[in-house]
């Protein structure tokens, strides 16, 4: 018998510490995955964020950095910068990204920074506890928004893709889920582009994953799978938001 | 011997810091240390390096952390309320025993303070740089040939003991020029870190660059193993320079600019028969206690002149341990003491009033 | 022919294979629970498997093994 399914080398022989059904797991596999397929573990060297996925440090086999909340593309800038022939991603939740990192963003992403951006939207701060996001649903209760998010107020979610889509420096913006089998497929394409980009010096790569936080969120695993298609993918369409491949002109 | 040159201080520093191997420069412009950034974004580029405006001292300090994970010398520099921007990424550094060059030319502060030279970020620069139980290596610089002479200096003790590494200079040190003279150029290339993050190439174990340790007791043991290397440091790499301290009574202790304007006082009172000596501080962390201790005995009384309302003084003290007495005369604001305002005092403690 | 091998010590027990296996073979188990407390998936029969790896695509834990 041929194995068709295993773990892939590049992911480390640790047990995750995520929640079950936290979809941090299958996103991890699929970098660990690609990592392997292109053949770039090596030459890689990933930029923990602050988050639940801290500690993704001790899950990938390559080399790993962790920063300080927000700051992941600023430590992946300064990376990139002295090994430019290396692989250099980031792996950033919500509030990491889009609250508290965001100017780091948007700067890398208007430098054309050639890095790729594994962004987790589960709108909610996890590790903290499940607090509002950045990217929280109007009308979403979060433990700071416990009346629910108030627009007048606490303002709009944030979506990301559509806004980073607009810079020059981006190669490539595509929002993804992994709530299906299919979706997973097409997730883990959209991040092998996203290395892909960043080996053949394209620019700033983002993958926008929309996740769930079944513990925060209040649901059983398969309840926040519904949720996130009841509620996250029509605010936060999927599609391809920005590809220079396909724009035909290389940048 | 090299030629001697004239130079502005941001840009002898800068200078010397690309002969020191940093390729990696990462900024965001405040006055009075631009210089420093636009000599590097005039030269970097012509020496296969990298300068890079960042979008805000926050990110800078982080690229500097990014760029150090990665084995190369780095470096940044910022004046004050810029500093205490960078505090977060300084922490982060410490706390992953990641060596990087940060610069700071002092103005006036707190808030946005004032443009013109200070010293006020003492305290800053060698108790609280950041959250957290570390330290930088501080040196204070005095001249334009210092500016140069304590980059490579940092460089070195910083890889040495894995610290990040401080140069505390002021607005004048930065905008003054004087005649440098830059070493030859060293040979071989800056030492392979065995820590560095730059890719494991499938022969090593994984490296991981982090500060991060949920475990107390794993904490506890990783902090009290920095704090051995900071005994190493407090014993090994003490430096102070000693004026006229022989058979004095009156010391005056003074860092940076104010030493300056000290020594000249100094000078002034031994023409007036006043046995006064100067003690400068080079390293403020760590403090140069053993130079301070070495005095103790046949000091009458110790002067600490500083551009600040009293600050490094308090080390003094500790050392000194009320054993003599330690008085303290600063200007702030960004106002440099006079000679003779340092000389008016230094009478005043010799008994022999104005 | 094809074989599900699940490491009952790294499930938790989330149940998104169970879901995603479109012949319905996988429970979580009732009848007892793995060291982390939780109720680890189980194949039901394994002769109706095809392989399809559905069940490991979506595994959060990465706790499955497929064979074909």
């Amino acid at each position: 018998m041929a194995v068709v399914f295993e773990k892939p080398k590049a992911l480390a022989d640790v047990p995750f510490h995520y929640c079950p059904g936290c979809t941090h797991g299958i996103v991890h596999r699929l970098v660990a995955e690609v990592l392997d397929e292109l053949g770039v573990e090596g030459q890689t060297v990933g930029v923990a964020s602050v988050g639940c996925s801290v500690f993704s440090y001790n899950y990938f086999n390559c080399d790993m950095v962790q920063a300080a909340h927000g700051r992941a593309p600023a430590v992946a800038t300064g990376l990139k910068r002295a090994l430019p022939d290396n692989v250099i991603f980031t792996y950033q939740g919500d509030g990491d990204l889009a609250a508290i990192g965001m100017a780091e963003t948007v700067h890398a992403a208007t430098r054309g920074e050639n890095i790729t951006v594994i962004f987790i939207n589960n709108a909610i701060y996890g590790m903290t506890g499940g607090q509002m996001a950045p990217t929280s649903l109007p009308g979403q209760v979060t433990q700071t928004s416990p009346y629910g998010r108030d627009v007048k107020t606490a303002g709009y979610p944030i979506r990301v893709c559509e806004l980073l889509s607009t810079l020059s420096g981006t190669a490539l913006a595509q929002r993804v889920t992994v709530d299906s089998v299919a979706h997973v497929r097409e997730a883990k394409k959209a991040i092998k582009k996203g290395f892909e980009n960043q080996i053949n010096k394209r620019g700033y790569s983002i993958i926008e994953v929309v996740s769930t936080c079944p513990t925060n969120w209040g649901l059983s695993p398969k309840e926040a799978m519904n949720w996130l298609r009841d509620n996250m993918l029509p605010y936060y369409p999927l599609g391809v938001y920005k590809d220079v491949t396909a724009e035909g002109g290389e940048q | 011997m090299a030629e001697k040159v004239l130079m502005k201080g941001n840009e002898a520093l800068a200078e010397a810091a690309i002969q020191c191997g940093c390729k990696h420069y990462f900024g965001y412009p405040i006055t009075p240390q631009t210089e420093v950034a636009a000599y590097m974004s005039k030269r970097l580029p012509k020496e296969g390096g990298v300068f890079l405006q960042a979008e805000s001292e926050v990110a800078a300090i982080n690229m500097v952390l990014g760029a150090t994970s990665a084995g190369v010398r780095a470096m940044t520099s910022s004046s004050s309320p810029g500093i205490s921007l960078k505090s977060e990424g300084v922490s982060y550094i410490g706390g992953s025993d990641l060596p990087a060059l940060i610069i700071n030319v002092q103005r006036g502060g707190p808030g946005l303070g004032g443009i013109q030279p200070s010293q006020s970020d003492y305290w800053q620069a060698t108790k609280a740089l950041g959250h957290g139980d570390f330290q930088l290596f501080v040196l204070a610089p005095s001249t334009i040939q210092e500016m140069v002479d304590f980059v490579s200096l940092a460089y070195e003790v910083g890889e040495k003991y894995r610290v990040p590494a401080m140069i505390l200079s002021d607005g004048m040190l930065g905008q003054m020029m004087e005649p440098v003279e830059f070493p030859q150029k060293k040979e071989g290339p800056i030492a392979e870190k065995a820590w560095a993050t730059n890719g494991h190439q499938n022969k090593r174990k994984k490296n991981i660059i982090n500060s991060l340790y949920i475990q107390p007791e794993e904490l506890e043991n990783l902090i009290k193993e920095r704090y051995e290397r900071y005994a190493k440091i407090k014993e090994e790499e003490q430096r102070a320079e000693e004026f006229m301290c022989d058979d004095a009574e009156i010391f005056v202790v003074a860092f940076g600019a104010s030493s300056r304007v000290s020594r000249s006082a100094v000078m002034q009172a031994r023409a007036e028969g006043i046995k006064a000596g100067l003690i400068r501080p080079i390293t403020l962390w760590p403090f140069p206690d053993k130079t301070i201790e070495k005095n103790v005995d046949k000091a009458k009384k110790f002067l600490c002149v500083e551009m600040n309302m009293g600050q490094m003084v308090d080390d003094v003290k500790l050392v000194v341990n009320g054993r003599k007495d330690v008085e303290f005369f600063g200007r702030t604001g960004g106002i440099i003491p006079t000679p003779a305002e340092v000389l008016g005092e230094i009478r005043k403690l010799a008994g022999k009033e104005n | 022919m094809a074989k599900v091998t699940i490491n009952e010590a790294l499930c938790k027990g989330c149940g998104l294979c169970v879901e995603a296996c479109p012949k319905k073979l996988l429970v979580l188990a009732t009848d007892h629970i793995n060291a982390k407390g939780y109720h680890p998936s189980t194949m039901t029969d394994e002769s109706q498997c095809v392989g399809c790896a559905s069940c490991a695509i979506m595994c959060p834990d990465v706790a499955i093994k497929v064979e074909r």
